[in-house]
């Protein structure tokens, strides 16, 4: 085995230039499909972010007694799928809204009336937390004579979330191309090697050499240049989201969101995939070219 | 000579014809070589004595006939046999064949290494043989800076190290002078003497002579009839 290794080893360093373009180019490859994979989990977390906090804001007609707004709030939380009803007056609303505005709340101060409306704060059970069951609970609210508007990230949730499955296919279809085309590198670097070394291959052949004592080195050969195009891969796609991440800090808060590198399991996954990529693309020239 | 009737041939060939294209090569040659027998191919260049020789490492297909080797026929050996087809033979190619980006020790080593056997053991093994052979000096030497005579001996080298049971031998000699010539026929004597089948191709009638043996003639791909020297 120590045997092959080296004899790979030898190779590789023998044919720098071959030998770096390819790696080069499952590295680019790899970069495109794991920026994908970049963006899915990111928009993945933040869905999850989203659910957690998904709720329903019910906004009262001015002026509605207190007793009616007893029943209104016992009608809701009897409705399917709705864990928690809580009352924000519109005097806490305000209070709100001036911490929110910290420094500026001294523009609020020349409001001589609270133009803000009463609302109720409806949290969902996690099991109901999706775009049917809100939209279907916001309406059976909003038919309620004394709700004056419902409100919900509906837009955003619907899109969204159509965004991020368009992304998925895309990544799908997108690595699938990326694949082949590595695939198809990797098998003509190694039919190229194969040609560089004809000669050495027919002499070992006829001293009794297995097709498997020739092959074996070439395996090895292609799947390090897999494990080092796929690290290299990474390794760069890293230095990029750290570039861009530390641009995005200065900018803008995301506030909740924060935005993290591809999880360890998934590098593992693009790594193991690059050396695939590089066994097969061996794979296909070696058969080829030993059935000659 | 050897009484050869109650030995087994360990080689048959019957009725082979083998053509390049249109042209024939070798044309209806039947032959047994027993074990442990030692034997000379003569005939003049382009007779066919490299050709007969390829027929049984299946170097090259027979055109037509069978060839059978310890009873294998070797037109129904499947592909993955022929590996171990060809560790029964040492061969000293008459164009050498070596690897030019390895090493002495490496080509000659290669061989030991396709048969799966321990470094240490390799080691030994190829340092020894090449030292028979009087080229341990150059054992880091790449062939293609070595003298045609280095070339041959690093050939001999090779085809003796794994200690085959058959040898084949295309002109073993050819690039030697004299005396490096007699100090490789003395080594494949010698393995004759253990127990080897050596099949010598030469066209050096003086070589034969001096080494006595079994001497079949081609001429124009014909096996000619057997002439007293
Ligand atoms: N690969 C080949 N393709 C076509 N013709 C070939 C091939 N190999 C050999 N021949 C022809 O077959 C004939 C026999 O060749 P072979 O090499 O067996 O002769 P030889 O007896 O070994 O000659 P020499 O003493 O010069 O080595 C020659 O006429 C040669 O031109
Ligand atoms: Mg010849």
């Amino acid at each position: 085995m120590t045997f092959f290794v080296k004899r790979a080893i030898r190779d590789i360093i023998g044919n720098r230039l071959l030998n770096a373009i390819t790696i080069v180019i499952i590295a680019l490859s790899i970069i495109i499909v794991s920026a994908f994979a970049l963006v899915v989990v990111n928009t993945s977390d933040l869905i999850i972010s989203w659910k957690k906090g998904i709720r329903i804001m019910a906004y009262l007609r001015p002026d509605v007694p207190n007793e009616n707004l007893q029943s209104v709030e016992q009608e809701i939380k009897k409705m399917h799928g709705v864990q928690s009803v809580l009352y924000i007056s519109k005097i806490q609303a305000m209070d709100l809204l001036k911490k929110e505005m910290k420094r500026h709340d001294s523009l609020l101060d020349g409001l001589s009336e609270n133009p803000l409306p009463d609302a109720l704060e409806i949290q969902m059970i996690p099991s109901s937390r999706n775009r049917e069951e809100i939209e279907m609970l916001a309406t059976q609210i909003e038919s309620i004579p004394l709700i004056e508007e419902v409100e919900y990230g509906r837009r955003w949730l619907g899109r969204f979330a159509n965004i991020i499955n368009l992304f998925k296919l895309a990544g799908y279809a997108l690595g699938g191309l990326f694949f082949m085309a590595a695939v198809f590198i990797v098998a003509n670097t190694i039919r190229l090697l194969l040609y560089s070394r004809q000669e050495e291959i027919e002499i070992m052949r006829l001293v009794g050499a297995t097709d498997r004592f020739i092959k074996a080195p070439f395996y090895i050969e292609g799947l390090i240049q897999g494990a080092l195009g796929g690290m290299i891969g990474i390794f760069s796609l890293f230095l990029i989201f750290i570039f861009i991440c530390s641009n995005i800090e200065q900018t803008s808060s995301f506030g909740l969101f924060h935005i993290r590198f591809l999880p360890f399991d998934v590098i593992a996954g693009i790594v193991i995939g690059s050396m695939f990529v590089g066994w097969f693309g061996c794979y296909l020239s070696l058969n080829q070219f030993l059935k000659s | 000579m050897k009484e050869l009737d109650d030995q087994t041939a360990t080689i048959r060939m019957y009725h082979v014809n083998k053509r390049y294209g249109s042209k024939n090569a070798l044309f209806d040659i039947s032959i047994e070589i027993f074990k442990n027998e030692l034997l000379f191919i003569s005939g003049p260049s382009g007779a066919g004595k490299s050709t007969l020789l390829k027929l049984l490492y299946l170097g090259e297909p027979v055109s037509e006939g069978q060839v059978l080797i310890d009873g294998m026929n070797l037109s129904r050996i499947p592909r993955k046999r022929i590996p171990f087809l060809r560790r029964k033979f040492g061969i000293i190619f008459q164009d050498y064949k070596l690897i030019p980006s390895k090493t002495v020790f490496e080509n000659v080593s290669l061989v030991l290494e396709t048969q799966g056997q321990k470094k240490r053991l390799i080691q030994k093994k190829v340092k020894s043989v090449l030292r028979t052979v009087g080229i341990e000096e150059r054992l880091d030497s790449f062939p293609p800076s070595l003298s045609g005579g280095e070339q041959q001996r690093v050939a001999v080298a090779r085809a003796i190290v794994g200690n085959p049971e058959i040898i084949l031998a295309d002109e073993p000699t050819g690039s030697l002078d004299s005396d490096s010539a007699d100090t490789i026929i003395g080594l494949l004597k010698g393995f004759h003497q253990r127990g080897a089948t050596v099949i010598i191709a030469t066209h050096d009638k003086e070589l034969i002579e001096k080494t006595g043996g079994r001497v079949i003639y081609l001429k124009q791909g014909k096996l000619q009839p057997p002439i007293n020297l």
